[in-house]
């Protein structure tokens, strides 16, 4: 779908990523893993054309080049306009293409329903729960059916309770919908459940270390699977590796 | 608690009206408050008339304020150019005495009317366009990268994100406003009534003054005060039913 060949961005005397290369494949449902600081935020924000690189390139597949709407972002905060309702924060992707609102309706519902808030799409942002919020954040990024989702440690604010649920119903919407997702975390159980290759990253400057592909079946019982221990165990011991060199 | 303010002032008029009694000061140098109500009584219309004067001031003053407050924030806003080019003028005209330019105001303005307005406007401007511009700017900037991620024209992230996370900022600089309004109005009367023009309480007082009708000018001064809280109220009930209806409050 895309390749990052040899990118690298620094900020003032900062050198936040230094020659990293990746491919993201369509489908793919990548976690980028480090510490605060390794440049994981500022890598999904090259991918989303939000910064340029100083060097190297980011390269979209010949007829995979991103159009209006077809990338969505979710951020770590919900990020809701606090003065529209739950539905019409959903419908902004869309109002900014020029979709007429009747004809976004059913778009919009079928959004709100997909992550559990039917029924909700007159609440104003401050009357939802955190994570009702960051639902409403999900639907706003699914609305326009994007082929790419990026995720910016999307859940590390809430609960544990909250996360879980989010995480299942984030694993399954990805295998409902098909699209690709890269999810930023520095949550080692939260990759390790949810995506198929967890990409580690270290910091100072933000550098790709290795990617390790999940033996797991994506499902609300992998958490249950003996080879999760395993993964968990195995991302925590090349992560203490990568740190210590 | 509800009531603590309206009992302070009314002991506090009681103490008042003791004092004066008590040590026999005389009304042209400080009259007590049944003298000052008596005053009022006496001509209730010239005063009242001379408050919708300066009220009539007041308000052109704040609307033409607002108008040009919010359309400058947008337009520095907009452009580094025109933030450069515009924001020294505005920090001029926010520190310039309106009392050193009044009188050159009313003889280049000419028409005594709008040479009132064109100072208040003066005093009044710069909350406005300083809170509406710290809004404007105050947009997430996670909320700015969604507006870009999805193309939107800077129009509509102006109308859609920006404006609309300006409202409390523009909101709390019109309060403000509204009394500096009433002040602008107030000081421009002074220097027009010194020149002759016949308007507004500031004039009142004035010719009270004059004429040492002491209680008079006090019943001018209680007047213009009752019409700066009444302003101050009004405005802050107007925001809390803008943000109400929008679901902010």
């Amino acid at each position: 779908m895309l390749q990052l060949a040899s990118v690298g961005r620094r900020f003032g005397h900062v050198e936040a990523l230094r020659n990293v290369s990746l491919d993201i494949a369509a489908g793919d449902f990548m976690a980028l893993l480090g510490p605060s600081g390794c440049g994981k935020s500022t890598l999904l924000r090259l991918i989303a054309g939000l910064e340029q690189p100083d060097v190297g390139s980011v390269t979209w597949d010949a007829g995979h080049a991103p159009t209006q709407g077809e990338i969505g972002f979710v951020f770590q905060d919900a990020t809701l306009l606090p003065w529209a309702s739950a539905a019409d924060n959903v419908f902004l992707p869309l109002r900014l293409r020029g979709v007429a609102r009747e004809q976004a309706a059913p778009l919009v519902d079928a959004a709100l329903e997909r992550v559990g808030l039917h029924g909700f799409a007159k609440a104003r942002p401050r009357q939802l729960s955190g994570g009702m919020r960051m639902r409403v954040s999900i639907a706003r990024a699914l609305v326009t059916r994007p082929r790419l989702l990026l995720m910016d440690e999307p859940f590390a604010a809430l609960d544990e309770f909250t996360r879980h649920t989010l995480q299942e119903d984030l694993q399954s919407l990805w295998q409902e919908l098909g699209c690709t997702i890269v999810f930023v975390t520095h949550s080692i159980y939260e990759a390790a459940f949810l995506a198929r290759r967890i990409v580690l990253m270290t910091p100072r400057p933000g550098r790709i270390d290795r990617e390790i592909a999940s033996p797991l079946r994506a499902g609300v019982e992998a958490r249950l699977d003996p080879a999760y221990a395993g993964l968990v165990a195995q991302i925590t011991r090349e992560m203490q590796r990568a740190l210590a060199a | 608690m509800k009531y603590a303010p309206a009992l302070f002032a009314l002991a506090a008029l009681v103490a008042w009206e003791a004092a004066v009694r008590i040590t026999q000061v005389p009304s042209y140098l400080v009259p007590g408050p049944l003298a000052i109500i008596a005053a009022f009584l006496a001509d209730p219309y010239g005063l009242l008339s001379s408050l919708a004067s300066t009220l009539l001031v007041t308000f052109a003053a704040l609307c033409v304020a607002a108008i040009l407050g919010v359309a400058l924030a947008v337009a520095i806003a907009s452009s580094r150019l025109l933030a450069a080019a515009i924001q020294p003028w505005a920090v001029v005209l926010q520190v310039t005495p309106i009392v050193a330019i009044a009188p050159l105001i009313i003889v280049w303005v000419g028409d005594p009317f709008a040479s009132l307005v064109v100072c208040a406007t003066i005093v009044a401007f710069f909350p406005v366009f300083a809170n509406t511009a710290a809004g404007l700017a105050s947009a997430p900037a996670e909320l700015t990268d969604l507006f870009r991620l999805y193309g939107a024209s800077r129009l509509a992230t102006l109308w859609l994100l920006r404006l609309p996370a300006a409202l409390p900022y523009f909101l709390a600089g019109l309060r403000i406003s509204g009394g500096l309004a009433l002040v602008g109005a107030v000081v421009a009367e002074f220097v027009a009534g010194s020149g002759g023009f016949a308007s507004g309480l500031a004039y009142r007082i004035l010719e009270a003054g004059y004429r040492l009708q002491v209680p008079r000018m006090f019943a001018a001064l209680v007047l213009l005060s009752l019409a700066g809280i009444a302003i101050n109220f009004g405005l802050g009930a107007f925001a809390a039913m803008v943000m109400r209806r929008r679901g902010d409050a």
